[in-house]
C-alpha cells in the first residue's frame, strides 16, 4: 500500500469513527422510537465500513469478517427480529415526558465524550506503537453513551438500543485494540447480540401485554419501605 | 474422559423438552440430566481433589479453549449439586400452579439451558468466551425470572436484564482491553492460564483497566454494592427453585470469573487488586446488612443476605493468601445453605400463599416442616453455630486476624452480626410470632394454601438440609482437598 492511499484509509476511517460519534449522541438524543432504531444502523454500518478499512490498513482478512458479520447482523437481521418478536406499537413510540431535556441530555453526552477521550489516548498508547486512530477514544465515548442511553430512556426499544450500541462502542474500539480475536467469538460475540435482541422483544411483548406499556422504565413497584407484595404473585 | 461431554446432557434435555415429549416427562427428564451431570462433576471433583488432570485427554485443539483446575472443578460440583436439588423441587413447586403445557416446556427449556450456560463458565478457558456464556447465563434464566407473568416479575425481569447487560457492556471491553494487553506481549495463547504467565509482561495500565471493567461490569451481575439494585427484585420474583439456582450458585459462578482475575493482578504492579476486593467487598457486606433489617418480603431477605454473601466471598478473597481458603469454604456452603433457604422460603410460599412478612405469624403451627425449614435456613444462612456458613466465615476472621488485618476484619465480623439479628428478627416473627386474628387462611387471588408439602419438595428439603448441617462439623476428606486446589488457583 502506498504511502498516499494509507493516508486516505486512515483519513476515511477517521471520518467512520467521527460519524459514529454523532450517530451515539443521536441515539441518546433522538425521541422518536423508530429514528432510534436507524440511528443504531447507520451506526452499525459505520463500525463495519471502519472494520473494513482497517482491514484494509492492517491487511487483515479477519477485520473484514468482522465488517461482514456486521453489515448482516445489525441493519438487516435486528430489524426482523424485532419485527418478529416485538410488539406492534414499539417503533410508533415518542417519549413524551422526558428525564432529562434535550440540551441537557446532550450537554452531558458531550461532557462523557471528553472524559472517553483522556481515557482512551494513554490505553491506545500503551498498546503499541502501530497506527491507532481515533477509534479507542470514540469506542469508548460509544460505551459511554450507550449507558447513558439506558439511564436516561423509558421506552422499550431506545433501551435495548442503548445496550446493542453499548456493544458497538466496545467493538468499535476492540476493532483496533484485539484485531485478531478469534473468529469463533467474533460470531459468538454477534450471535449473542441477536439473542438479546430476542429475549428482550420477547420481554417487552410479555410488559406490553400485562401491564400495557412499552415504557418499560416507568415500572416501578419493587423496592424497599413502600413496595408491598402482592400475594401468591411470581411463585 | 472428555470433560466437554458434561454440557451435553442439559443441552440434550433443553431439546427434549422443548420437542413433543408426553408432558409427564417434562420435569422428569431435566432431574435425569442434572443427575448425570452431577455424577460427572462428581468425577471430575474426584480427580481434581486426588491432584490428577481432567484435561490431559484432550487434543491439543482443545487446551486454549478448555481447562479444568480445582477452582473450576469445585464451581462444576456446587452447579451441579444445587441444579439437582431445585430440579427435584420443581416438579412438585410447579405441579401445585397447575400451568399450561407450554408454559412448563418453557420452563424447564430454559431451567436446562441456564444450567448448560453455567456449566460452561468454569470449564473455559478462554476469556471472551467466558464473557459470551455469562451473557447467556442472564438471557437463558430472564424468562425464568418473569415467568410469573405478573407485574412485578415483568419488571424484575426487565430490571435484571437491562442492568445486567450493561453491565456486560463494560466487562466486553474489559476483556478486549485484557486481549490486547496480552497481545503487546507478543502473543501466546489468551487463556487464564497463559494470561497468569504473560502477566509480568503486560502494560500494567491496560491491566488495571481492564480489570477494574470487569470487576464493575461482572460484579453488577454478581449483585455488589451499588451496582446491586436489580438483584433482589430478580431474586426474589423468580419461582423459587430458579432463585435457590440464581442467589446461590449463579452470583458465585459470576465471582469465579473475577476470582479468576486475582493471580493474574498479583503480577501487575501498583495493581491493587487486594485493596478493590475488600473494599467493595466491605460495602456489599455493610450495605447489606442494613437494609436487610427494613425488606417487607422474606424471599428479598435471602436475596439481600446474598449480596452480603458475595460482599464475604470478595472480602476474604482480598485478605489474602491465608483467607482463600476460608472464600473457598464459603463459597461451598452458601452454595448449600442459599439453596436450602429458597427452598423453604418455597415451602412458606406453598403453604402461606403471601410474600409479606408481616402476613405470615406463627407459622410453626401451621406448616411445621416449612417453619422449621425456615429457622434452619435462617440460622445457617446467618452463620450460626455449628451450620456450614459459621464454619466458613469462622475461618475467614481467623485468617483474617492472623495476617494482622484488623480494621477489616473487625468491620466484617461487625456486619456478619448485624445480618444475623437482621435476618432472624423477620424469621422469629415468622416462625414464633403470636399470629393475628384477622389473617386470612387462604391468599386471596394466589394459588390456594396448603399446609401439605408435595412430596419432591419436601424430599429436596431434607437432602438440601444434609450439607448445611454436615459441613458446619464435618468436611470429608475430598472436598478439603478440592478446596485447597481451589484455593491455591488464586494464588500466582
Amino acid at each position: 500500500m502506498s504511502e498516499s492511499t494509507r493516508q486516505l484509509v486512515e483519513n476515511l476511517n477517521a471520518l467512520a469513527a467521527g460519524l459514529f460519534l454523532l450517530a451515539s449522541f443521536g441515539i441518546v438524543a433522538m425521541r422518536q422510537a423508530r429514528g432510534c432504531l436507524m440511528l443504531f444502523i447507520l451506526q452499525s454500518l459505520l463500525l463495519a465500513a471502519s472494520a473494513a478499512l482497517l482491514g484494509l490498513r492492517f491487511d487483515s482478512g479477519h477485520l473484514f469478517g468482522v465488517a461482514l458479520v456486521n453489515l448482516i447482523t445489525k441493519p438487516i437481521v435486528v430489524p426482523w427480529l424485532l419485527r418478529k418478536v416485538a410488539p406492534a406499537g414499539l417503533y410508533t413510540r415518542r417519549e413524551v415526558d422526558q428525564v432529562l431535556n434535550i440540551p441537557t441530555t446532550l450537554l452531558i453526552a458531550l461532557a462523557l465524550s471528553i472524559g472517553a477521550y483522556f481515557l482512551g489516548v494513554p490505553l491506545a498508547n500503551a498498546v503499541g506503537p502501530e497506527y491507532r486512530g481515533p477509534n479507542v477514544s470514540i469506542g469508548i465515548a460509544g460505551l459511554l453513551l450507550g449507558a447513558f442511553t439506558l439511564t436516561v430512556r423509558r421506552e422499550a426499544l431506545p433501551l435495548l438500543i442503548g445496550l446493542l450500541a453499548m456493544e458497538n462502542g466496545a467493538f468499535l474500539a476492540g476493532i483496533l485494540l484485539a484485531h485478531d480475536l478469534s473468529m469463533l467469538v467474533e460470531l459468538a460475540i454477534a450471535t449473542d447480540g441477536l439473542i438479546i435482541v430476542f429475549i428482550v422483544g420477547v420481554l417487552v411483548r410479555a410488559v406490553a401485554k400485562q401491564v400495557g406499556t412499552t415504557a418499560v422504565g416507568d415500572l416501578a413497584s419493587l423496592k424497599e419501605g413502600g413496595g408491598h407484595a402482592v400475594p401468591g404473585a411470581g411463585r | 474422559m472428555n470433560v466437554v461431554w458434561i454440557l451435553v446432557p442439559p443441552l440434550v434435555a433443553a431439546l427434549l423438552v422443548g420437542i413433543r415429549t408426553p408432558r409427564t416427562w417434562v420435569p422428569a427428564i431435566t432431574v435425569a440430566s442434572c443427575l448425570i451431570v452431577l455424577a460427572f462433576a462428581g468425577r471430575i471433583a474426584w480427580v481434581v481433589a486426588a491432584g490428577g488432570s481432567v484435561t490431559d485427554r484432550l487434543g491439543p485443539a482443545w487446551a486454549n479453549w478448555v481447562a479444568v483446575d480445582g477452582l473450576s472443578a469445585l464451581i462444576l460440583l456446587l452447579i451441579a449439586l444445587v441444579a439437582t436439588t431445585a430440579a427435584i423441587y420443581s416438579i412438585g413447586y410447579l405441579a401445585h400452579e397447575e400451568l399450561v403445557p407450554v408454559k412448563l416446556r418453557l420452563y424447564h427449556a430454559n431451567y436446562n439451558l441456564f444450567v448448560f450456560s453455567m456449566l460452561a463458565i468454569p470449564l473455559i478457558a478462554e476469556p471472551t468466551l467466558v464473557w459470551i456464556v455469562v451473557e447467556l447465563t442472564t438471557l437463558a434464566s430472564a424468562l425464568l425470572v418473569s415467568f410469573g407473568n405478573t407485574r412485578e416479575a415483568l419488571e424484575a425481569a426487565w430490571k435484571y436484564v437491562i442492568l445486567s447487560l450493561m453491565g456486560a457492556g463494560f466487562a466486553l471491553f474489559g476483556f478486549l482491553v485484557l486481549f490486547a494487553a496480552m497481545h503487546a506481549t507478543g502473543g501466546g495463547s489468551y487463556t487464564w492460564a497463559g494470561l497468569a504467565a504473560a502477566a509480568p509482561r503486560m502494560p500494567p495500565l491496560l491491566m488495571q483497566t481492564a480489570f477494574l471493567l470487569v470487576l464493575i461490569g461482572l460484579g453488577t451481575k454478581v449483585g455488589l454494592v451499588p451496582m446491586h439494585t436489580w438483584l433482589p427484585d430478580a431474586h426474589s420474583q423468580a419461582p423459587s427453585p430458579v432463585c435457590a439456582l440464581l442467589s446461590g450458585i449463579e452470583t458465585t459462578s459470576i465471582l469465579y470469573v473475577i476470582l479468576r482475575f486475582f493471580p493474574i493482578m498479583q503480577s501487575v504492579p501498583g495493581a491493587h487488586a487486594e485493596t478493590w476486593a475488600v473494599v467493595l467487598g466491605l460495602i456489599s457486606v455493610g450495605t447489606a446488612a442494613f437494609l436487610l433489617l427494613q425488606v417487607h418480603d422474606y424471599k428479598r431477605l435471602f436475596a439481600f443476605s446474598t449480596v452480603e454473601h458475595m460482599g464475604v466471598m470478595l472480602t476474604a478473597v482480598g485478605l489474602g493468601a491465608s483467607a482463600h481458603y476460608g472464600a473457598m469454604q464459603q463459597i461451598v456452603s452458601h452454595a448449600v445453605t442459599k439453596s436450602f433457604c429458597f427452598f423453604a422460603a418455597g415451602a412458606v410460599l406453598l403453604s402461606t400463599g403471601t410474600r409479606e412478612i408481616a402476613a405470615v405469624r406463627g407459622l410453626i403451627g401451621r406448616a411445621p416442616a416449612a417453619g422449621a425449614a425456615l429457622v434452619l435456613g435462617g440460622l445457617g444462612i446467618t452463620g450460626a453455630p455449628p451450620l456450614a456458613i459459621f464454619l466458613s466465615e469462622f475461618t475467614i476472621l481467623k485468617a483474617g486476624l492472623a495476617t494482622g488485618q484488623y480494621v477489616a476484619t473487625g468491620l466484617l465480623a461487625i456486619f456478619i452480626v448485624i445480618a444475623f439479628f437482621g435476618v432472624m428478627v423477620h424469621v422469629n416473627r415468622m416462625v414464633f410470632g403470636a399470629p393475628d386474628s384477622d389473617q386470612p387462611g387462604t391468599a386471596p387471588g394466589g394459588g390456594a394454601a396448603s399446609s401439605r408439602l408435595p412430596f419432591s419438595c419436601a424430599l429436596a428439603l431434607v437432602l438440601g438440609a444434609v450439607p448445611v448441617v454436615v459441613l458446619g462439623v464435618y468436611i470429608p476428606a475430598p472436598l478439603h482437598a478440592l478446596m485447597q486446589h481451589a484455593a491455591a488457583a488464586l494464588a500466582r
